[in-house]
């Protein structure tokens, strides 16, 4: 992280607050697609943030990348941006054409793609649950075991059959069925396995987790300065200062864990974006809690932005791997290097 | 406002460092049992403190004409966490490298500086902070300890308690008031630096709850410092002990105490964790990753020159947390009757974590201090 990612923050904070509004947002809820909004965040260039120079993207590494996710997810940015970032890397890696729009991977929760090589291209059939955003993607970016190995497969929508679905921020989460043939052109082998894929998933959550908390900080503070009961601001009550202390640790813990996610993509060590995500996911659960609790009646309401965040960060902690799934990774991980090496194993550059 | 914690810049020179530090403990650490590296920095051993002396790891980042060597802030960083993570006897010299010589090196006198630091960087000359009264203890403001200026120096009488160490220190760093008029709870305190062998200094042992001898009241009864004994300003001892904070609450000290238990916990849970194990090693794991990259953000705030010490108190608080949850997972994942007496290590430093997790979220400033300074420092009053 450097000047770099100092720079991408502050175009995205720049972007999102000129273009996304209290009517985007509740447009996007009820299922319409903000197309302005993406229009814009695609003309940034942000979208391809992850995307090799070489496919045209602005080849960033993970550590700024992310930065951009933590943006969004202060934002309560309702696209498939880190989706399409994803998508538009293991494309570029894999030496495909990376489509334009907005783009979604996938499995993302459950399911499995098999892809074998029929006459001079490809067949592909299977499922996935819960695929972010799909039926607004332009294109799919589908992870297959095959024959050779993985493949990664860019397909178009109609060529998928959909069920449409959400998380519980009304994000699309969408099931989808293909039996199709495809083009040899826009089947490679996969820079990454499926367990590859989760890891990216998870780095991209933890990114927007830690945003998203941030926010709750942001507003519960601000909240509990002007909410006046028995005379005076509730910010001055000792149980609130100390709740608003609690979240303030687990904000900043969640950003120190997007710093290890960042470092475990970019140094390849798997278990740091394990552990990223892990803890990230534990600041969810109870910065939503405390930021609820803090705020009474009005942060139950629909009304209030506060529920933008806090049923994020309820989906996104389960997305990807809950902490459960990646606590298991670490465990095993460190139980591996062993009692006298558990200290190596954590200071491990 | 939220708190900012820039990412750690990496330092090549400290992790080069690191090896040799661990080359160093393979053949020099105390032969020790499990129990005995719990909260190593409790635990008072001059010949190894004089050890680590000759390597040049005391007072590593002062200058060097005061017997410092003028390393950054991370390769002092990297070589307390491995001593606490190794669980080696660093408690002898622990204050006076921590904050009593950065406190000499920033308030001090020329001569103060020159008589004491090399002392220090030595690992012969060891410190005793002298903050907590009896009616004194998180309300700092309120010590009534009084030096009053008289002929030739001041005169002390007072009464500190919880001294750590106070029985084997040289020196104390002394906090009492010095201006009995003034409305302002924060002025009129000072600082000194008072020679433990000053006449009229009584030192009482107080047995902690595990029957050990850590700490002490230590009875002042018109105890005639000389002037050159006062350390800093007169009248400014608030301030000067305020900036001391960020030091003593943002290392890895401040979520390393239980680690002993938690690598045991790890030789017992053996190779083939159940999920539960797994999960429970994960998490704690997971936490340290996370406090360790704070505390070395920390560290590189220090360096910079900025006093960050609502940073630390977030550091410290989620550090202390973890440290305390510690025994309360291992006593869930593997059972044992906790028993200072087990030949088994893991019965006996669990039995040894338990019962010193109190003091955790005690010594240093108390959750609820640390609490309210986080709340003051996000905007609330
Ligand atoms: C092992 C150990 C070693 C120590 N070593 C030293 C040492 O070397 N030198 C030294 O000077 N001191 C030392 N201390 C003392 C330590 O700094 C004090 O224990 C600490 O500051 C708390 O003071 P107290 O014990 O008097 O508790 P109190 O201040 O009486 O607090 C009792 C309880 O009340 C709470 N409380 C107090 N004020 C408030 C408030 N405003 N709002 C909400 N809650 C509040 C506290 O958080 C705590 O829970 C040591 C303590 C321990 C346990």
């Amino acid at each position: 992280m450097s000047e770099t990612s100092d720079l991408l923050r502050a175009t995205a904070e720049r972007l999102f607050a000129d273009h996304l509004h209290k009517e985007t947002h509740e447009a996007a809820e009820a299922g319409t697609w903000p197309a302005a909004l993406w229009a814009a965040v695609e003309e940034s260039g942000l979208a391809g943030a992850m995307t090799p120079e070489a496919a045209g993207g602005a080849g960033l590494e993970a550590s700024d990348a992310l930065v951009v996710l933590n943006v969004a997810g202060h934002a309560r940015l309702p696209l498939p941006l880190a989706e399409t970032m994803i998508a538009g890397h293991l494309l570029g890696r894999a030496g495909l054409k990376v489509a334009a729009g907005p783009l979604t991977i996938a499995p993302a929760a459950g399911g499995a793609f098999a892809a074998r090589r029929q006459g001079a291209g490809w067949w592909i059939e299977g499922e996935a649950a819960r695929v972010p955003w799909a039926r607004h993607a332009a294109g799919l970016v589908l992870l297959a075991d095959s024959p050779d190995g993985p493949v990664l497969a860019l397909v178009n929508p109609d060529q998928v059959s959909l069920r449409p679905g959400t998380n519980l921020a009304s994000e699309p989460r969408d099931t989808i069925t293909i039996a199709a043939t495809l083009d040899a052109g826009v089947v490679a082998p996969s820079p990454v396995d499926a367990a590859g894929l989760r890891r990216l998933g998870a780095a991209m959550r933890t990114a927007q987790i830690a945003g998203a908390v941030r926010f709750l900080l942001d507003l519960t503070i601000d909240y509990v300065n002007t909410r006046v009961q028995f005379g005076k601001p509730i910010g001055r009550f000792q149980a609130i200062q100390h709740m608003l202390a609690v979240m303030a640790e687990h904000s900043a813990a969640a950003e120190a864990a997007l710093g290890l996610a960042a470092d475990g993509l970019d140094a390849g060590r798997p278990v740091l974006v394990a552990a990223a995500k892990a803890r990230a996911g534990e600041a969810a659960g109870q910065a939503a809690a405390i930021a609820h609790q803090a705020h009474g009646a009005i942060g139950f309401t629909r009304e209030y932005d506060l529920h933008r965040a806090s049923r994020r960060l309820w989906a996104w902690r389960d997305e990807f791997g809950n902490e459960a799934e990646w606590q298991r990774v670490v465990g095993r991980a460190a139980v591996a290097a062993g009692a006298d090496d558990l200290w190596t194993f954590l200071t491990a550059a | 406002m939220s708190l900012s914690f820039a990412p750690p810049p990496p330092s090549p020179a400290a992790e080069a460092l690191r090896a040799e530090v661990r080359d160093f403990l393979k053949r020099e650490m105390p032969d020790l049992g499990p129990r005995d590296r719990l909260d190593p920095w409790s635990n008072w051993d001059e010949s190894f403190s004089r050890k680590l002396a000759a390597q040049g790891w005391i007072g590593m980042t002062w200058p060097k004409q005061y017997g410092g060597h003028e390393r950054s802030a991370f390769e002092r960083y990297v070589v307390i966490e491995e001593l606490l993570a190794a669980g080696a006897p660093v408690g002898a010299h622990w204050i006076a490298d921590r904050q009593s010589g950065p406190s000499l090196i920033r308030f001090g006198t020329e001569a103060q500086r020159q008589a004491i630091l090399p002392r220090i960087a030595a690992g012969e000359c060891y410190f005793c902070i002298g903050m907590s009264e009896p009616d004194s203890g998180s309300d700092l403001a309120a010590a009534r300890t009084r030096a009053t200026a008289v002929q030739g120096g001041y005169l002390v009488n007072g009464t500190k308690v919880w001294t750590s160490g106070a029985h084997r220190a040289n020196f104390m760093i002394l906090f009492c008031k010095t201006d009995a008029k003034s409305d302002d709870r924060h002025a009129g305190a000072s600082q000194f630096l008072v020679d433990m062998q000053t006449p009229g200094i009584e030192v009482r042992p107080i047995i902690d709850m595990k029957g050990g001898h850590h700490f002490n009241e230590v009875v002042f009864k018109d105890v005639l410092l000389p002037e050159e004994a006062l350390l800093g300003k007169l009248g400014d001892g608030w301030r000067q002990v305020t900036g001391e904070l960020a030091y003593e609450r943002s290392g890895p000290e401040r979520f390393l105490s239980s680690f002993a238990l938690l690598v045991e916990l790890v030789r017992a849970i053996g190779p083939d964790p159940s999920d539960r194990a797994a999960e429970a090693i994960g998490r704690l794991s997971a936490h340290i990753l996370t406090l360790r990259r704070l505390s070395r953000s920390i560290a590189g705030m220090l360096e910079a020159g900025q006093d960050p010490a609502i940073e630390a108190a977030v550091v410290k608080d989620m550090g202390n947390v973890l440290e305390q949850e510690i025994p309360e997972i291992a006593r869930l994942v593997i059972a044992a009757e906790p028993d200072l007496g087990s030949a088994e290590g893991y019965a006996a430093v669990l039995a040894q974590t338990v019962m010193s997790a109190p003091s955790f979220s005690l010594r240093g400033g108390t959750r609820e201090i640390l609490r309210g300074m986080i709340a003051r420092g996000l905007g609330l009053r």
